[in-house]
């Protein structure tokens, strides 16, 4: 599979002394602190990728996750991925080399699934284009607690199986931002929507997966977390 | 709480999307206050965690062949294609002289009456559709390389239509797709081919074959000819071109 955090370290001048995110993150693995010249390694911005293939084939691997995550479906995953192939193909003549291929071709992948059968259900259920800033404020963040440890340390499949029943607005915000290591401005551009409702929507997801995890937390710690003694991460 | 105005941030901080001098200040605040360590390490592990968690599905080796075997071959098929389409180009200049030459009128009538032959002879037929599904995602996918063009299929839903399946068939030699459909127990045909392959020129009508119970319609959209035919009412029939010529 094509590792954007590989790709990204390895164009990375360390000239700098490393911020704090980025030292959790270079022991983690992880870049996400350097993500903003990540898009630059698909954008064709700096490279000369000038054909189709150059630029679509290295997000294949990618795309199809994201589609999998989005249609739950194996056989449906390929279907959006094919067909979202094809239109890119068909409107690549009016895609601006310089500009970012990535968000561009993630964005008609999300669009062609929002008009599929499934996306079309899932909008009537929760309207995609709901405004987060009207959901009231942000919840109060409370830290330290031993509760914080245990979701850092959630199990493999009980991570997935919450990312799985988030509602798909948060989901693919989700995905996007902390698998995809997209910065905020691609996200922005993927589901055109303006930077200050990524913010909030990425809180109320993180916020949100926090919440599904917690009972079962609960139930693997084998203990009682008192509710309210921390809402958030 | 402590540092709760720093916290109230720390996603976006962790995130990379602080401005660069505030990045600075919180790295600052961040290296002396223990509360604030703590929380960004946990924060940490827990974004880890949802990274790897979330590359959870990987495409199958078949479908990475397929595809990238689609998009590799693109530009080649596309000259190859243009050869075959100046070659269908002067074959069709030859075609419409002679065509024009003969009147085309008994062209036409002949196409209408094969494409009515066509419709009957597969509702009478005991496999009717070779992709036998519902979902246009895996009817229109079925035709990739046995048709040499592509055409949109609609959304059916809150329509009172539904897709049966599709199969290839040929019209004076030519390659195309036919659809089968249902609206109300009544089977409706849609055929689809490269307009520039079909030997009569046609022109766009809505028509009651004398001879026949049918209602049939077709048109000419993005180079290619559609057909619909059934036994349903005119307006039902109409329904449904509608919602082709919105597809398309």
């Amino acid at each position: 599979m094509w590792s954007p955090s590989l790709q990204c370290l390895s164009h990375q001048s360390f000239s700098l002394p490393l911020s704090f995110p980025q030292q959790f993150f270079v022991l983690e693995g992880i870049n996400p602190a350097l993500r903003s010249s990540h898009h630059v390694d698909v954008s064709g911005a700096n490279l000369q990728l000038n054909s189709f293939e150059e630029l679509a084939i290295p997000l294949f691997d990618q795309l199809y996750n994201f589609a999998h995550w989005l249609t739950q479906n194996r056989d449906e995953a390929e279907d959006l991925v094919q067909e979202t192939y094809v239109k890119a193909l068909k409107g690549f003549s009016s895609f601006q080399l310089g500009t970012n291929f990535r968000a561009w071709i993630y964005r008609i992948l999300r669009n062609t699934f929002l008009t599929s059968r499934k996306g079309l259900k899932v909008t009537m259920t929760v309207p995609l284009d709901f405004d987060d800033e009207e959901e009231g404020p942000e919840p109060a963040i409370e830290h330290d607690t031993p509760e914080t440890l245990l979701l850092a340390r959630s199990s493999h499949e009980s991570l997935q199986s919450a990312i799985d029943q988030l509602p798909v607005h948060f989901r693919e915000i989700l995905l996007l931002c902390e698998v995809e290591e997209m910065s905020y401005q691609e996200i922005a551009d993927t589901l055109a929507v303006p930077i200050g409702t990524v913010m909030s929507r990425l809180s109320r997801a993180r916020q949100t997966l926090r919440n599904q995890l917690r009972p079962q937390l609960q139930q693997e710690a084998g203990q009682r977390i008192p509710r309210g003694t921390n809402h958030g991460l | 709480m402590v540092c709760e105005s720093w916290k109230e941030r720390l996603d976006i901080y962790l995130d990379g999307e602080l401005p660069h001098e505030e990045m600075r200040t919180f790295d600052a605040h961040v290296r002396n206050c223990s509360s604030c360590s703590a929380d960004a390490l946990s924060r940490v592990h827990f974004k880890r965690a949802i990274h790897l968690a979330g590359k959870r599905f990987a495409p199958s080796a078949e479908f990475r062949n397929r595809m990238q075997q689609r998009i590799a071959s693109k530009p080649r098929r596309a000259f190859r294609l243009g050869w075959m389409l100046a070659a269908a180009a002067v074959v069709l200049v030859a075609g419409t002289l002679t065509s024009t030459y003969l009147g085309n009128r008994s062209g036409r009538d002949q196409v209408f009456s094969e494409i009515a032959d066509l419709h009957v002879a597969t509702l009478a037929s005991s496999s009717p559709v070779d992709v036998i599904s519902t979902d246009r995602h895996t009817v229109k996918p079925w035709f990739q390389g046995r048709i040499p063009f592509a055409f949109n299929l609609p959304e059916l839903q809150n329509s009172e239509f539904s897709l049966l399946g599709g199969r290839m068939t040929y019209l004076e030699q030519t390659p195309g797709a036919h659809l089968i459909y249902d609206a109300r127990k009544h089977h409706i045909s849609v055929f689809v081919f490269q307009e520039r392959s079909l030997p009569a020129r046609l022109t766009d009508s809505s028509l009651k074959p004398a001879k026949l119970s049918f209602n049939m319609e077709t048109w000419s959209q993005g180079g290619l000819r559609y057909f619909v035919i059934g036994d349903a009412s005119a307006a039902d029939i109409d329904s449904l071109v509608r919602l082709f010529k919105t597809a398309s």
